[in-house]
């Protein structure tokens, strides 16, 4: 019987991108179903009854549901190809650590940059600055946070890079300029046909955090 | 301010000091069942203190005594280094314990006095500075859950099995383990120090809703069985059972009775099935002494304390 996988998820969420990712990276045939994240759907309300979140996936009726469970099931289910995550356990607990370190730190601190003003905003930004070096840190010389390839780390990470402009924009601040290393990172990245094709256009994102930002009455 | 984990008889007794560094350091403990002031020693199985405890070379400054935690009459990887920097309160180290536990690993406890970080934990953990960190032949390994995972991947021929075999077992358990550290953990804490009615009455509420999921994901996730992992416990039962003492000490602190075998009875059975469990029994710190130490803490940060 042929895999049948849904993604309910949105162009604009890294957290979903991420999944798309490694989706990809597996070889994997899916439809994806776009949210409108103001008007959900019956179905994401019913499959993610706790967070009403997405990204989920629904892979033959079943759903999973938070995007770091999904990647680590897409790379159990399909053992095909590359594995995402290492096969030693020690880089593999470093692996899950980088990542959800990403997880607590980015996104939230990111929000901050772009919804905030004045002091709010400069403290955001000079911690989200710190995150990154922490990041570049981590990643060091090697190519990739999972070595040679593209790996967990990689995967969790590169989406929030079709942030970066917006981050820069509304920050006042170039995130090549103090992190060259992390951005020559995203370009390898880039390199390969799963982040590509799948990895919004800056410009797009801003544009569209800029609605939202009047949406929600921030301006 | 050095805080004492539980006022002893004679607080003088408990604290050695570090000749090098003058730094106070832990040697007795009151024992949480007994309540009895004794040296440092593992709870249930024979005393063997370590002859470096107090050796420049293997421990740094302000480093409390370490405790050898045998494994037990199971055969366990002789030769194996393995380490836990951890505290008797936290529910987080209370995971990896009983992970080690589970599978029979011998490791030494190194307790963190609390109010002062030691040097080992700042160089193992230097991004968050928090315990539990569990440092096996000589690198460290961060965060609780990720720790328990790794546990399962290191001694993966020995049984039982953390996580379960099947993906989307597997894939449950995680969420559902995500879901105690991010919304349900954090509203228990809410609810006993919560600083107005709304927000206390909020937390509460938030406390029984995401009980009444649980009792669901355990149906779902024992299929019958006595845990969520099945016959024998698992990587949610550790996730959320770790959080147990805790539990109970915030219904005393606030009068209400949550886990209650009327609203959640499968919760409230599994619950004193998990505290029986030999990996478990001896971990569990005793409740009033919970009590008292979050007292402390909520006095040391001069927050209002909770109305009964």
């Amino acid at each position: 019987m042929a895999d049948k996988v849904i993604l309910l998820s949105s162009w604009v969420s890294a957290f979903g991108l991420r999944v798309q990712i490694a989706l990809a990276e597996k070889e994997v045939d899916y439809e994806f179903r776009e949210e409108n994240l103001f008007d959900k759907s019956p179905l994401l309300l019913e499959l993610n009854p706790v967070h009403k979140k997405i990204p989920v996936l629904i892979h033959n009726g079943k759903p999973v549901c938070e995007s770091s469970v999904i990647i680590q099931y897409i790379d159990e289910v399909w053992t095909n190809g590359p594995s995402l995550l290492p096969q030693d356990p020690l880089q593999r607990a470093n692996a899950r650590f980088w990542a959800d370190f990403v997880d607590k730190m980015i996104y939230q601190c990111g929000s901050r940059v772009w919804k905030n003003k004045g002091d709010a905003q400069a403290a955001a930004k000079k911690e989200l600055i710190g995150i990154l070096k922490q990041l570049e840190g981590e990643l060091g010389e090697k190519p990739f946070f999972g070595g040679e390839t593209l790996g967990y780390v990689d995967i969790v990470l590169v989406p929030f890079s079709s942030w970066f402009y917006t981050y820069e924009t509304f920050g006042g601040f170039s995130i090549e300029k103090e992190c060259p290393k992390l951005l020559a990172w995203v370009r390898r990245c880039n390199e390969r046909e799963s982040v590509s094709k799948v990895l919004p256009d800056r410009h797009k994102v801003y544009e569209r955090t800029c609605g939202l930002k009047k949406r929600l009455g921030l301006e | 301010m050095m805080l004492s984990l539980a006022p002893p008889s004679n607080p003088s007794r408990s604290l050695a000091t570090n000749p090098r560094t003058k730094a106070p350091f832990q040697i007795a403990k009151t024992h949480p069942i007994s309540g009895l002031l004794l040296p440092i020693r593992s709870m249930h199985r024979e005393l063997k203190l370590s002859s470096s405890i107090t050796s420049e070379k293997r421990l740094p400054t302000a480093q409390a005594v370490s405790e050898r935690v045998e494994g037990g009459t199971r055969m366990t990887r002789g030769g194996e280094d393995v380490k836990l920097l951890g505290r008797w309160a936290s529910p987080l180290v209370m995971r990896t314990r009983t992970a080690l536990n589970l599978k029979g690993v011998d490791y030494e406890f190194l307790e963190e006095v609390f109010g002062v970080k030691s040097e080992l934990l700042l160089e193992s953990n230097p991004v968050y500075k928090k315990i539990p960190v569990l440092i096996h032949e000589g690198k460290p390994v961060c965060e609780s859950m990720i720790i328990v995972q790794y546990i399962d991947d290191v001694w993966a021929a020995t049984p039982p099995a953390i996580l379960p075999a099947d993906p989307y077992d597997r894939a449950l358990h995680r969420f559902w383990a995500h879901y105690v550290d991010d919304k349900w953990f954090p509203s228990v804490f809410a609810s006993s120090r919560a600083q107005t009615e709304e927000a206390r009455a909020e937390a509460v509420e938030q406390v029984f809703a995401g009980l009444k999921l649980l009792e669901e994901a355990f149906q779902k996730c024992s299929k019958g069985k006595g845990f969520f992992g099945g016959d024998t416990i698992g990587y949610l039962d550790i996730a959320l059972g770790c959080s147990l003492g805790w539990l109970k000490a915030t219904e005393k602190m606030t009068g209400i009775k949550f886990l209650d075998e009327a609203k959640t009875p499968l919760l409230a059975q599994w619950a004193e099935r998990f505290c029986a469990n030999d990996a478990v029994r001896g971990l569990m710190p005793e409740t009033d002494k919970l009590v008292e130490f979050a007292k402390m803490l909520q006095a040391k940060f001069k927050t209002a304390a909770p109305a009964k």
